[in-house]
């Protein structure tokens, strides 16, 4: 399909990895409609100074590409959301921080942009224009429907962002998301940057997936530059993602737990995930091991006092969680809860290219390490875990079957590690500008990331894609007809990035 | 489950000892405040934390502080769903814009006496988030700051050892010692 759609372009010079084209009204028609038949996957839309990017996946072929459109004169940009409806909110952003005219796209109200910023339209410095309308929530009408607005602050220690319900009695008729609160300028502020101030930006984006999105970023600037780091780093910047998975899925499944009020699998995953994290504080120097992946390599050795660390911990884990997994399993009341419950179609999870957990639960057999593999998946592969039910149940088993295949990975990964350096200075510039674009898999799905680099080793233009994008316009599918009281469950089994949505 | 939770009735808690001594990642606007809350509220504390921006990093260390591993509501410190219940707010991230109404309407909603402690490096200064269109900076450009627990993020034990200087006994004859920040 892609290349049918593409038989007639040139891929662009300066855009390294896999080809980016640049598309005119006619192709970029034609993505819109192999997207609206479900032939390709939508895994990146995003704005630059004169052209709007998109990122795509062919499931069929295992094949990706880039596809960019020109901005017309007036500042228009026809829109693929008319055919495919995970793009709408991509869009949104895209005229929020660009100002572009999106023609045709079916919601045009603001997304990321809340009317509270001196400056409109911020990527493209265009002076204020006219005030936005007061935000208007979707209607939902019938006798007995009643609203209840939840956030942006929320009850417990979670992120901001809010959820308008209308539910009829106790039965959720319709959820609708408004997020953009944690909204930080990342891309404004990523422009300029040299390659490793950007590293430190990426490394925030999102906290819990920090090593995944330095992950992502550092394989788009080196695929940009044609740099290969040392062996060694490529194998530990694997292990520390693998380690960010484990801690990051036994803190779910304990807090999913939790929200179905059984809180003793909360108490014994928060231990697993302690002993993790101080594992990884050992090893790498610090617990979320932030910083610790940069353009050019690591920045730990991993010595063998850490290498033994996280080998005993793969013993511990081992041993714990089988009993944890028996717990699960074993627990009527907890069970009455989680199956069932928030189920995601196949359907839907194909359409949205659903990522990570919430996709393999809901059988899109998709995970970068397996389908489009990177260093070092390429030599030690990963296996691929599925499920169809769809449900909360099936999010928290893609969890614990994913817990086991890490820690197989890990050991091998270990008992394999290259020695050598860890880290190489990038020195060398390019003498034109030049472009990556890297997919890695994160705890939460695949995580997207595109750079372009100028002759003086800066940044001129970063996007970086959470799988979150594509994941809460499913969760207020999953919730519809669900009581009121599930939604904690359901949004746990999710646990979306805000932060990394809002960027 | 009856197997586990007999073992977990006979091997020793995961809960260990927290040294009460003054982390380094403290800046206190007064050391005035401990004998303040000391006074009005003994050692407990009911704690609501909001995210005015964070990347999320500070909210999983937080979480952290509720495992066994530091079981923070042996000090008589929780935390509280609603700003209503709320002695301290505990706030993270860089303000954003966005978020800056959301925050102030949450302190107003906090009953006095109250008390507010800024989490992390973002909290503190803005951190990699400075100079940014969307974001206001510091919380204390939003909301008068008491007492400021830097880090990227902070650890639980700095978070720990913060709060247990908020509410220490010694507090009030801490107080008077000029030499404290």
């Amino acid at each position: 399909m892609l290349k049918a759609l593409f038989a007639d372009l040139l891929p662009v010079a300066s855009h390294r990895g896999w080809p980016r084209v640049e598309a005119d009204a006619g192709v970029w028609r034609g993505i819109g409609e192999a997207l609206r038949e479900g032939k390709l996957d939508l895994l990146g839309l995003w704005g630059d100074e004169a052209a709007v990017h998109c990122a795509l996946y062919e499931p069929a072929t295992r094949d990706m590409s880039s596809a960019s459109i020109k901005v017309s004169a007036g500042g228009k940009v026809p829109s693929l959301a008319v055919f495919h409806a995970p793009a709408s909110r991509l869009e949104r952003a895209i005229a929020d921080l660009f100002g572009f005219e999106m023609v045709g796209l079916p919601d045009p109200r603001p997304w990321l942009d809340h009317g509270r910023w001196a400056v409109r339209s911020p990527l493209a410095e265009r002076a204020p224009g006219p005030e936005p309308p007061r935000y208007a929530f979707l209607a939902a009408e019938g006798p007995s429907l009643h609203q209840i607005p939840v956030g942006p602050v929320h009850a417990g220690i979670i992120e901001p962002g809010h959820f308008r319900f209308t539910a009829s009695g106790e039965t959720v008729v319709r959820l609708e998301e408004r997020l953009g609160y944690t909204h930080k300028g990342v891309e404004k502020l990523l422009c300029g940057k040299t390659i490793d101030e950007a590293a430190r930006l990426a490394a925030r984006v999102s906290g819990d997936s920090t090593v995944a999105y330095a992950f992502a970023y550092a394989r788009a600037v080196e695929t940009a530059l044609e740099f290969c780091p040392p062996p060694r780093a490529l194998w530990l910047r694997a292990v520390m993602a693998e380690l960010e998975r484990i801690a990051n899925h036994l803190g779910d499944i304990g807090a999913i737990c939790n929200d179905a009020a059984f809180s003793m699998m909360h108490a014994e995953c928060a231990i697993l995930r302690e002993e993790t994290l101080r594992t990884c504080a050992v090893a790498f120097g610090h617990r979320l091991m932030m910083d610790c992946i940069v353009p050019g390599g690591v920045t730990a050795h991993l010595a063998s006092a850490g290498h033994d660390a996280i080998l005993s911990l793969a013993q511990h884990l081992r041993q714990q969680f089988p009993e944890l997994i028996e717990l699960y399993e074993n627990t009527a009341s907890l069970q009455d809860r989680t199956v069932g419950t928030g189920v995601v179609t196949t359907m839907l999870a194909a359409q949205f290219a659903a990522a990570g957990y919430v996709g393999r639960a809901s059988g899109r057999a998709f995970d970068t390490r397996v389908c489009r593999p990177y260093p070092p998946y390429d030599v030690e592969p990963m296996d691929m875990v599925g499920r169809n039910e769809g449900d909360v149940d099936a999010r928290v088993w893609i969890r614990m079957l994913e817990i086991q295949r890490s820690l197989d990975w890990l050991e091998a990964a270990l008992a394999s590690l290259p020695n050598g350096p860890t880290h190489l200075p990038v020195i060398a510039g390019p003498t034109v500008s030049v472009e990556g674009t890297a997919l890695v898999e994160g705890f939460r799905g695949d995580v997207l990331a595109y750079v372009r680099i100028g002759p003086d080793l800066c940044i001129e233009r970063c996007h970086l894609r959470d799988p979150s994008w594509f994941l809460w316009p499913l969760l207020e599918a999953a919730i519809e007809g669900n009581i009121v009281a599930d939604f904690p469950l359901c949004n746990k089994s999710f646990n979306c990035s805000y932060s990394g949505h809002d960027l | 489950m009856r197997r586990r939770l007999f073992k977990n009735l006979v091997t020793s808690p995961s809960t260990e000892p927290v040294s009460e001594k003054e982390p380094a990642v403290l800046d206190a606007a007064g050391a005035a405040l401990r004998g303040a809350i000391a006074r009005r509220l003994g050692r407990s504390l009911a704690i609501r934390e909001v995210d005015s921006g964070s990347c999320n990093g500070c909210e999983l260390e937080i979480h952290a502080l509720s495992n066994a591993f530091y079981d923070v509501e042996r000090f008589g410190i929780r935390f509280v769903a609603s700003p209503r219940h709320a002695d301290v707010l505990l706030v993270t991230g860089p303000v954003t814009h966005n978020m800056r109404e959301a925050l102030e309407r949450t302190y107003a909603a906090t009953p006095a006496p109250k008390w507010v402690v800024a989490v992390g490096d973002c909290g503190a200064g803005c951190g990699v988030f400075a100079n940014s269109y969307a974001c206001v900076g510091a919380v204390s450009k939003v909301l008068p700051v008491d007492l400021v627990i830097r880090g990227c993020p902070p650890t639980p034990t700095d978070l720990l050892q913060g709060l247990l200087w908020l509410i220490s006994d010694s507090a009030a004859r801490v107080a008077t010692d000029a030499s404290r920040p």
